[in-house]
């Protein structure tokens, strides 16, 4: 029978949602037994949070000083460490567990099958390679652990109404002291979060400076929809990181998505494949962006947008 | 520093939409272009800029690959690296072989530094340097945007989801570079000629004591689901029709 590691990610006070949707891969593995783990310094609240989600058997809650802030250099052995019980160990494919999940897996002598988005079976999932461009079904040896990243994107969250077990739980291990957290600088968050929101409103190159691309912002705000960008738009500074979309930024996938003056790029649409509805506009007709997109408008977005933010409130 | 490694890995230019062949037997890969992974370009980036402000004095690629590997790694020599070394395998080679390959020049060349791509854009695996630092023992800076060197450790500010997170990792490490770290420059002309002289050292994957992992075979490969062709509209005012049509406005 597959027994079911999940490393919970969260932020200290809060789990991520990327929790619920690990349980929700791991849930498609015929009779698993599934636990999480929440390394935390006093993961009390969070493990409750963990143990209410439906399919969740146990909860592992490890409490130890080092996990203030969870670096892979220490979180990893201490999930190694509790690896010896569990035939799968998964994590969710964010930067968290991109970062973590390889190290345990080199601790655990596998390699890792990374970004799941289809289960075939206890050993076999589908993946995606290229971009997006190919998907590939792997097989994992009988006898191998499966170490694994979940593509977020593919699985909806667990529902809640569990009260798992939790069971306080001790790593017995010396951790390495080579890597110090300093500091982190987080974006501000009263908007909804790109990766969970059900609009996404998404700016590219064409908005041609920061100043403008407060039209974006301001759309997304008049509709309730977490904002986006391309590449191009983070490397010309219009806006931060972490709103980047696509294969090296964040693949979302929203009911609704709005590429404005973004050209659709392979790399950009790799982020957006699973959106619900994709509405393009850009102001060249052969803009490759026209050949996903569900609905599309040739026009120039400055003249578009704010009839549209007019139209879409009546 | 004295030495930095850096990972070299041939893969298909980005520039090419690959298709899987129509009998579905794998990736259609023939004649089509070849590049240094770009994360990896940029990696030699930052190694190149360490050396000539002085924080580093000589810089190793390093490809596991074909022999046709051996181009990327001129490229490379053309950049400004010092020496390559070429690990020659006609192999796939996965993630965790990799690690222990490159662990093998890691004990051969006590590098202070290695830097690798975040990730490599054919198999998208992401996992390389995590594996390698984690074999080596040694810390790992992961999705880097920015390096600072100091003395015997290294600041690093990493891009993660909800902005950028700096971190302090003693040396030797491990870095991997994302897309903001630098711009990688341009190789000129004469530059390519110069590269010509410069050491390429070729070892056979035999001459190695590694074993290659087989844990995770690929048994099959097909392309995406297409997404159905949408519609095109004239106005603002059809736009907004076919979104209530979808119950979405
Ligand atoms: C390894 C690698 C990884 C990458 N990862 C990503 C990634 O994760 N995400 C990503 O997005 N990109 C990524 N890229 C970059 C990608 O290849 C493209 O360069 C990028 O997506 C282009 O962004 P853009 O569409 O905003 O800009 P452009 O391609 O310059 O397009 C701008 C568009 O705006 C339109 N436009 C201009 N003015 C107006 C106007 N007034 N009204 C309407 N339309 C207008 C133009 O017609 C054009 O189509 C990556 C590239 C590499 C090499
Ligand atoms: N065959 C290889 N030769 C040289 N470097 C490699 C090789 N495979 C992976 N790497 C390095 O590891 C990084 C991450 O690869 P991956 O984990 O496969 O996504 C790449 O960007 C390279 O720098």
């Amino acid at each position: 029978m597959a027994r079911i590691l999940i490393v919970a990610e969260h932020d200290g006070s809060a789990l991520n949602p990327s929790v619920a949707k690990c349980v929700s891969c791991a849930a498609r593995i015929d009779g698993a037994e599934i636990d999480v783990a929440v390394l935390a310094t006093d993961g009390a609240a969070l493990a409750g949070e963990a143990a209410a989600i439906k399919g969740v058997t146990r909860v592992l809650q490890v409490d130890h000083a080092a996990n203030d802030r969870l670096l892979a250099a220490t979180a990893a052995p201490q999930v190694a460490s509790l690896a010896a019980d569990y035939s799968h160990v998964f994590g969710p494919s964010t930067m968290f567990g991109k970062d973590l999940m390889p190290r345990i897996a080199a601790l655990l002598n596998v390699n890792q099958v990374s970004d799941i988005m289809d289960v075939l079976g206890p050993h076999r999932f589908k993946r995606p390679i290229y971009a997006g461009n190919v998907i590939i079904t792997v097989e994992v040896a009988d006898d191998s652990k499966v170490v694994a990243t979940v593509r977020t994107a593919s699985f909806q969250a667990a529902e809640t109404g569990n009260d798992a077990a939790i069971v306080a739980t001790q790593t017995d291990i010396e951790l390495p002291a080579h890597t110090k957290f300093i500091r982190l600088d987080a974006g501000s968050t009263d908007r909804p979060d790109l990766q969970t929101a059900a609009r996404v409103v998404s700016g590219g190159r064409g908005l041609g400076s920061a100043e403008k691309f407060e039209l974006i912002f301001d759309f997304a705000d008049s509709i309730g929809a977490a904002v986006g960008a391309s590449r191009a738009a983070v490397d010309a500074g219009y806006v931060p990181n972490e709103l980047q979309v696509g294969q090296t930024g964040k693949i979302i996938a929203p009911d609704l998505y709005f590429a404005i003056g973004i050209s659709g790029a392979i790399q950009h649409l790799t982020g957006i494949k699973d959106a619900g509805t994709i509405v393009a506009i850009n102001k060249d007709p052969d803009a490759p962006i026209f050949e996903v997109a569900d609905i599309g408008l040739v026009g120039d977005l400055f003249g578009v947008i704010p009839q549209l933010k007019e139209a879409m409130a009546s | 520093m004295k030495k930095i490694l850096v990972g070299l890995k041939r893969v298909v230019d980005y520039n090419v939409r690959v298709r899987v062949r129509s009998d579905g037997s794998g990736v259609d890969t023939d004649g089509v272009k070849m590049s240094i992974n770009p994360f990896d370009e940029i990696a030699l980036e930052e190694a190149l800029r360490m050396r000539e402000r002085g924080d580093a004095e000589e810089i190793v690629v390093v490809s596991i690959g074909p022999a046709e590997a051996q181009q990327q790694l001129r490229t490379g020599l053309a950049m400004g690296a010092d020496r390559a070394i070429l690990i020659k395998t006609d192999a796939d080679v996965d993630s965790l072989s990799a690690a222990r390959i490159l662990l093998e020049i890691v004990g051969r060349e006590s590098p202070d530094l290695v830097i690798v791509g975040k990730q490599a854009i054919d198999n998208d695996n992401i996992q390389t340097g995590q594996m390698l630092a984690t074999l080596w023992g040694r810390p790992q800076a992961t999705f880097a945007s920015k390096i600072e060197v100091g003395d015997a450790k290294l600041t690093v500010t990493r891009e993660v989801d909800v902005g950028l997170e700096t971190i302090e990792v003693e040396l030797p490490a491990v870095v991997t570079a994302d897309l903001r770290l630098n711009e990688p420059r341009y190789v000129k002309l004469p530059d390519i000629m110069k590269a010509k002289k410069k050491p390429l050292d070729e070892i056979g994957i035999g001459e190695l004591d590694v074993s290659m992992d087989d844990s995770i075979r690929t048994v099959a490969w097909e392309p995406p689901p297409e997404r159905q062709k949408g519609v095109m509209v004239e106005d603002v005012a059809g736009l907004v029709a076919a979104l209530k049509e979808k119950g979405l406005a």
